[in-house]
């Protein structure tokens, strides 16, 4: 049984700390929609990939650069209506995604299975891809943790410091983008937003710290995905929603515990 | 050299002027307060001194040099309701960020001390470890003013430092402003900061009357005594 879970669980493993670091950050910078939106959007990324027969992975990671660039742009300089221009993003990504899925020239599994993710199909180039984008967050956040936390609480104070705070938003961004590109095959578009939002926003409830609430929601989102990865093995349920839902529950019974 | 110089400042937004040839100077260690009614350009102009916002004609400097260029030597102080307080964030946290400069990822052992030191000159010290959502109002604000001072400015802008704040935490956030031995620019949309020892009064109701002196000599504008001192000062009071 191990041999048939264990890129799974690795998997999971490696999530937990994504989820850990950039989750932590989506939720202390209300970023959730921003999230969502190069989430959702990332679907023209994968499209493109399958109607030009590049690799996809490739493709869906310099389609997610470029939105969360765009993000980017928008929440600096149209603050005003930055809330509506994210919705739209959400919906051209996903609509470019359908526009080359409808071109190419055969109907591609592949496509949905990004759409809801399989966390039990994971194989070892994927963990590869996790492993290097966990480096990445790690080193990042030991080094602009101040940072990230002062830009949270206080974006302009930041500013003032003489740091480029508008820099530091956008790296923020790309390296949602990257978090959201590894995930994409584990989780799927559709549910990313809930695991990447429901841990943390468990975890900030009982901290007092930004680390603490980084290390909290990484140990539960190892329990949540490990928890989900066996109850769907036991029952043959897609993994995914009864990860999503291990947690949600989690999350209902800590605002009614609190 | 002074510390803040504006001249024939004028702001427009969405075609219609904010604010409309504003001059002004400010010595070292001066003690200036901008007010007026809402809406009549305050905000607008601490946001221009702070560098956020670009004149649309004339000149700010701050120490002889653009505010942007000069941001380093400015303390800001915002209103403590801007911030959410759902964020792990403790007082000393917030305090730190004040030593945060560029090329530097790391607190050092100084910059702690200093932040400690300020917390006790503050005498919130006790608060250090606390989460920010569990102080109140005035205290929330006097951690945000120890933020300011943790850098050493020379100048420090307050934004509204006494607003959602009950009378004795306003008391005290208004002695500690008067103590301060650098330069101040405090935007008050409570008139009781004119009982304090300042040096300059900035009436800003799109254009600004600018006033030097003494705490009770106002500024003879119609507006402001009609308007803003109605309940505060005798009609003979107001000199017009």
């Amino acid at each position: 049984m191990w041999d048939l879970i264990s890129n799974s669980v690795y998997a999971g493993l490696f999530l937990s700390i994504a989820i850990g670091i950039i989750g932590s950050l989506i939720v202390i910078n209300k970023a959730t929609s921003i999230t969502g939106s190069i989430a959702h959007g990332s679907f023209g990324g994968i499209g493109l990939g399958i109607y030009l027969g590049i690799n996809i992975l490739l493709s869906t990671t310099i389609f997610t650069l470029i939105l969360a660039l765009i993000l980017s742009i928008i929440t600096i300089f149209y603050k005003h209506r930055a809330d509506s221009l994210i919705g739209v993003i959400w919906a051209l990504g996903m609509s470019v995604g359908i526009i080359f899925l409808s071109l190419s020239p055969e109907y591609n599994a592949d496509a949905i299975s990004y759409l809801f993710g399989n966390i039990l199909l994971i194989e070892k180039n994927d963990l590869l891809i996790m492993g290097i984008v966990d480096i990445v967050l790690i080193i990042s956040i030991i080094f602009l943790y101040h940072r990230f936390l002062a830009m949270s609480y206080d974006i302009e104070f930041l500013e003032i410091r003489g740091i480029n705070a508008k820099l530091l938003y956008t790296y923020f961004l790309i390296l949602t983008s990257l978090t959201i590109v590894m995930s994409v095959r584990a989780i799927g578009i559709i549910l990313i937003l809930a695991l990447f939002t429901i841990p943390p926003l468990i975890a900030e409830k009982f901290t007092k710290r930004f680390y603490q609430m980084i290390v909290l929601s990484g140990i539960l989102s190892a329990l949540f995905v490990t928890g989900g990865i066996a109850l769907s093995y036991y029952f043959d349920l897609a993994p995914t929603p009864i990860i999503v839902i291990i947690a949600a529950t989690g999350l209902f019974l800590s605002i009614w515990k609190r | 050299m002074n510390a803040v110089e504006v001249k024939h400042l004028y702001f427009k937004y969405e075609n219609e002027w904010v604010l409309e040839d504003i001059n002004f100077t400010l010595k070292d260690k001066e003690f200036m307060t901008i007010i007026g009614p809402n809406g009549g350009g305050k905000t607008t102009l601490l946001r221009i001194l702070l560098g956020f916002l670009k004149p649309t004609k004339g000149e700010v400097k701050i120490y002889d040099k653009s505010p942007k260029e000069n941001r380093t030597l400015i303390g800001y102080v915002p209103q403590h309701t801007n911030f959410s307080l759902d964020i792990p964030i403790t007082v000393f946290d917030i305090v730190l960020q004040g030593r945060l400069q560029k090329g530097k990822f790391f607190y050092s052992k100084k910059d702690k001390e200093k932040a400690i030191k300020i917390l006790k000159e503050l005498k919130i010290e006790k608060f250090k470890d606390r989460k920010i959502k569990d102080l109140s109002g005035g205290q929330r604000q006097k951690v945000l003013i120890a933020r300011a001072l943790v850098s050493e400015p020379k100048i420090v802008m307050m934004d509204e430092p006494t607003s959602a704040i009950d009378p004795k935490g306003q008391k005290e956030i208004l002695d500690l402003i008067e103590n301060l031995d650098i330069t101040r620019i405090v935007v008050s949309h409570d008139i009781k900061i004119l009982l304090r020892k300042v040096d300059k009064i900035a009436y800003i109701h799109k254009k600004a009357v600018i006033h030097e002196g003494p705490k009770l000599n106002i500024p003879k504008d119609k507006h402001f005594c009609e308007v803003e001192l109605i309940d505060f000062l005798k009609e003979d009071e107001c000199g017009i």
